[in-house]
């Protein structure tokens, strides 16, 4: 495993994040288990008290929980993992809005860009799988 | 636990020149530290003080609640910027040498070592290069039980993938009683390890921090602010 950190931001909101977008990404499904504090230390060559930490915060928003004597899993809550989407998607559209707003676009139209956009990215998505419209063969 | 080692206003002068100024510091159990500095700022010094290599012109340490001494000078395991290998060992050979030398010396960790560091111990040390070098060196060292590793240098002047190698054994032997102080200049490639370090600058200790907690208070990587610190 390897990941880009950036020294300039705490090492163990890196790693959370990283989880948390492998558990969104399905990479990690509900009530898998985590590799240990020395494993993950290990193959990313951080600090195992980064690591550790990284875990005690993940428990404490229980999307990773100890079932003792067994080691970490990532929670089978559906609803803590929902809710870590909504969390991750609140940080995105929060980038973006501010992004379009410096770009001096006003709210109804960032709406009406963004409608569009989704609208073309399906259009480009169908084409993909039905070139002439028609069911692919084979 | 109380602190693992205490150093208390510990000054050092050679003839006129005054290398360490009253440096003081408490390092808790299972911690990793750097200890960093510019070349010739008086890391080894320090490092070869609190191992009981060199005494101190002033000033007092203690380790593990004992005063340095002949008791604690076996709880610490240092490791030099240079090697302490002679030239007509092969790898077995240091290997069986630091096994006399040391009760504490743990022979299947070194084993365990230089497989995972892929050192032969048919080589003759004098044919290693560098790198191969450095991983003998930290193998020795970090195969005694001990409380306190003192790491001088481990990656300096070594190709990248020595490097890898060296911060991974480094990260896997870690152990939650016993704490590493490692001194570098080169803080780029090994800040992730660090749980704090500690900046000397003309004899002094001027920056003693939470590697997260630079990063989160001050939004900047230790490298930055080492160049900060020391830059020109």
């Amino acid at each position: 495993m390897s990941i880009e950190f950036d020294n300039n931001l705490p090492i163990y909101l890196q790693i959370m994040n990283h989880i948390k977008r492998q558990i969104v990404s399905g990479l990690l499904q509900p009530g898998d288990k985590i590799p240990s504090v020395r494993e993950l230390a290990a193959d990313l060559q951080i600090n195992p008290n980064t690591i550790q930490r990284t875990f005690q915060e993940l428990e404490r928003e229980e999307v990773v929980e100890t079932k003792r004597g067994l080691g970490r899993y990532v929670t089978s809550e559906e609803s803590k993992i929902m809710a870590i989407k909504k969390e991750m998607a609140g940080e995105l559209l929060h980038q973006f809005i501010h992004g379009m707003q410096e770009l001096g676009f006003k709210n109804q139209d960032i709406v009406t860009i963004v409608k569009e956009a989704v609208a073309a990215e399906s259009g480009k998505d169908r084409k993909e799988e039905h070139p002439d419209g028609r069911a692919s063969e084979g | 636990m109380d602190a693992l080692l205490k150093v208390n206003g510990i000054s050092k002068t050679y003839g006129k020149k005054q290398v360490l100024d009253g440096v003081s510091f408490d390092i808790g159990p299972g911690r990793l530290v750097g200890l960093l500095g510019s070349n010739g700022s008086g890391k080894s010094t320090l490092m070869q003080i609190v191992a009981g290599l060199t005494p101190a012109t002033a000033g007092d340490i203690s380790v593990a609640g004992e005063p340095a001494g002949r008791k604690t000078k076996s709880l610490i395991s240092y490791m030099p910027d240079r090697p302490i290998t002679e030239s007509w060992m092969k790898v077995k050979d240091a290997i069986a040498f630091y096994n006399d030398f040391y009760a504490d010396f743990d022979m299947e960790k070194a084993r365990e070592m230089l497989d995972f560091m892929k050192l032969d111990e048919k080589n003759g040390v004098s044919v290693l290069s560098k790198g191969m070098n450095e991983r003998l060196q930290l193998t020795l060292a970090l195969s005694r039980n001990v409380s306190l590793y003192l790491l001088d240098e481990p990656i300096g002047g070594v190709d990248p993938v020595a490097r890898g190698k060296i911060l991974d054994a480094i990260v896997r032997f870690y152990r939650e009683d016993s704490s590493l102080i490692i001194s570098t200049h080169l803080v780029r490639d090994m800040e992730r390890i660090f749980d704090e370090v500690m900046f000397l600058q003309d004899g002094r200790i001027v920056l003693h921090e939470e590697v997260e907690n630079l990063r989160m208070k001050h939004g900047r990587s230790v490298d930055d602010m080492f160049k900060e610190v020391f830059g020109e």
